[in-house]
């Protein structure tokens, strides 16, 4: 596996008022292409933080965060704003869902950005919805879907613009366990069968087992594990 | 699915508060509308005013008269094509409130003069036929169901006694702004009454109508009229006639002015209604714009989006509150006493007006909003607890 996310000495720190509050100290970080990582660590230890970063939707204060060969902590709002649309699918906590708009839609908002016609925009959203196994609710709109049934539309949604890496907040946090277990079979398939490079914050030692690799972070300093380790946890 | 379909579906995303704020832009530029409806009504005098013509009044006041033999001098001065005259009648026809102009006219002259009075040439003949017809615009006649050959009575006050005329003709008005509420008969017939009854009154006319050869040269005219009845013991005041009937609405500039401040102060207020259903709506979708920010759309994106809505609402407010202003102008018109205004209608700068407001309207409302989407931070977005 090639390397496909290389974090060199990244520092970030956030101001309340005139008080320093650091979040990352010198976080060096290497994801390979393919990867399933997951980051694990307490309320406030940076992992959010870390992942907002790489994901182009926070710039850090020191440091650099290149992938696959483009330094995006460099970027203007424009150019990250281009980069985020065809490298990146998010996948959030709530599912964060466009409340107007059915399944369907909501899917082919990001192919919306693209030069697809109409009809390609309509096929690549029906398959993403069939990965998810969603293909017979696309009409639906998501106050009549469960919670489960939101976060695989939004992990369609992550996933129609084909991306380089996908990044997920959380992912099984609003969840029940039942409902939980989908969404990471689902990621893992994503990770195994689609060769999707996955990066997921967690709280839920669980979780993060589905995760081949495993970075802990703890007040703002990360500690490599590998996945036999968390399991060791 | 397009980006106007989402602007389309956020707009209507609180159907009670989008249709309130509908509601209220329509009743606003109802409102609006009407009122500068009103006052363009009553400017409608001075806009039929024709660059042509001068009007040649005593130079104290317009009720002091003149003596009709000013009429000879005045064609004598260079560049002035016709001459005619009127006189004001006043009177009463049925009921005091039946308030409309009637006057007595140079009747060889006068439909020259004012072309935008249109009478058939058989009507015309006629009228300059018979010393006791007169001629009606079409509102009066449509007012008091009459026809050519029925007999108007007048009462006279300035003139006093009992005045009969045969109506001969009815004038159409050639443009919206023409006033068609009007009676005109024989200035020969009043100056006739006047010499048998009081000839002290005789040979007088109220005011000289000159039309000029060369609308450029207008103000050299007026002055050389002017010139030539200067130290006379009638000295006369000319100008153009939009500036004469400028004079007559100047007493009520107050009135008017507040009128138009009135009709731009409830643009004001519906920007702010519009503004304020905005920034609510702006403020509860705030990390649904960070969620598209993170997905990639850019603050082009969220501009066309927040917009695109406030100019939707606004636009359809709009034209509802002009829907409902033309049904309801026509309407007033039919109802509203005759010769109050010179012409009732809905001018086409009132039209564009209304058209601009709503837009500004719906730019300025999304200003704000836009601001706060595009500046504020994805990470920031998506701690927004509503």
């Amino acid at each position: 596996m090639s390397k496909l996310i290389e974090i060199r000495d990244l520092k970030k720190s956030y101001w309340r008022e005139k008080l320093e509050i650091p979040v990352l100290n010198n976080i060096n970080l290497t994801i390979d292409s393919g990867e399933f990582t997951a980051l694990m660590g307490p309320s406030g230890s940076g992992k959010t933080t870390l992942l907002n970063m790489i994901a182009g939707i926070d710039k850090p204060d020191d440091g650099s965060i290149t992938i696959e060969g483009q330094e995006i902590s460099s970027m203007n709002e424009t150019a990250l704003a281009k980069w985020r649309a065809n490298n990146v699918g998010f996948i959030f906590q709530f599912y964060n869902l466009i409340p107007v708009l059915t399944a369907f839609e909501n899917v082919e908002l990001p192919l919306l950005l693209t030069k697809l016609s109409k009809a390609e925009r309509k096929q690549q959203t029906e398959t993403a919805l069939k990965i998810v196994g969603l293909a017979d609710r696309m009409d639906h709109y998501p106050k009549q879907l469960s919670g489960g049934q939101e976060q695989r539309v939004a992990i369609a949604r992550a996933i129609v613009t084909d991306p380089l890496i996908l990044v997920a907040d959380e992912p099984t946090g609003d969840l029940d366990k039942a409902s939980a277990e989908d969404i990471l079979n689902l990621m893992e398939l994503l990770n195994k069968e689609h060769e999707k490079t996955i990066l997921m914050v967690t709280h839920d030692p669980h979780a993060a087992e589905r995760a081949q690799v495993l970075h802990h972070l703890e007040k703002g300093d990360l500690i490599k594990s590998d996945k036999k380790a968390v399991q060791e946890h | 699915m397009k980006i106007l379909k989402l602007v389309f579906k956020n707009a209507l995303r609180h159907k009670l508060r989008t249709i309130l704020t509908i509601l209220g832009i329509s009743i606003a530029v109802f409102a609006f509308g009407l009122l500068r409806t009103f006052v363009t009504s009553w400017y409608a005098g001075v806009d039929a005013s024709a660059a042509d013509r001068l009007i040649v009044r005593h130079s104290v006041s317009f009720i002091f008269p003149l003596p009709s033999a000013y009429t000879n001098k005045i064609k004598t001065v260079d560049n002035v094509a016709e001459v005619s005259y009127a006189n004001w009648f006043g009177g009463t026809y049925i009921d005091k409130s039946n308030f409309f102009a009637r006057m007595a006219v140079d009747v060889n002259t006068f439909f020259e003069v004012y072309p935008e009075f249109l009478l058939s040439d058989e009507e015309l003949a006629n009228f300059k036929r018979e010393r006791n017809s007169c001629v009606i615009g079409s509102n009066l006649a449509e007012q008091y169901n009459l026809q050519i050959g029925d007999i108007m009575t007048l009462d006279g006050d300035i003139y006093p006694g009992k005045w009969d005329f045969v109506i001969r003709g009815i004038y159409q008005p050639k443009f919206n702004s023409t006033d068609a509420n009007q009676m005109f008969f024989h200035w020969e017939y009043l100056n006739e009454r006047m010499n048998q009854e009081s000839p002290g009154r005789a040979n007088f006319i109220g005011w000289f109508i000159v039309k000029v050869a060369d609308i450029n040269k207008s103000s050299e005219v007026s002055a050389a009229i002017d010139q030539v009845f200067k130290n006379s013991t009638a000295e006369t005041k000319s100008e153009t006639e939009r500036a004469f009937q400028q004079g007559f609405l100047a007493s009520t500039g107050a009135i008017i002015s507040a009128m138009n401040a009135i009709s731009f102060i409830i643009v004001g207020i519906i920007m702010l209604v519009l503004g304020n259903t905005m920034i609510m709506a702006a403020r509860e979708r705030t990390r649904e714009y960070a969620v598209l920010k993170a997905l990639g759309f850019s603050g082009s994106h969220l501009t066309t989006l927040i917009l695109g809505e406030s100019t939707f609402i606004s636009l359809l407010g709009g034209a509802i509150g002009l829907a409902m202003l033309f049904p309801f102008v026509d309407v007033f018109a039919q109802f509203m006493p005759k010769g109050f205004f010179p012409a009732f209608y809905i001018e086409t700068i009132t039209l564009v007006l209304c058209m601009v407001a709503v837009l500004v309207i719906g730019i300025a409302a999304a200003i704000f909003p836009i601001q706060r989407a595009v500046t504020t931070r994805i990470v920031d977005g998506f701690r927004f607890v509503g």
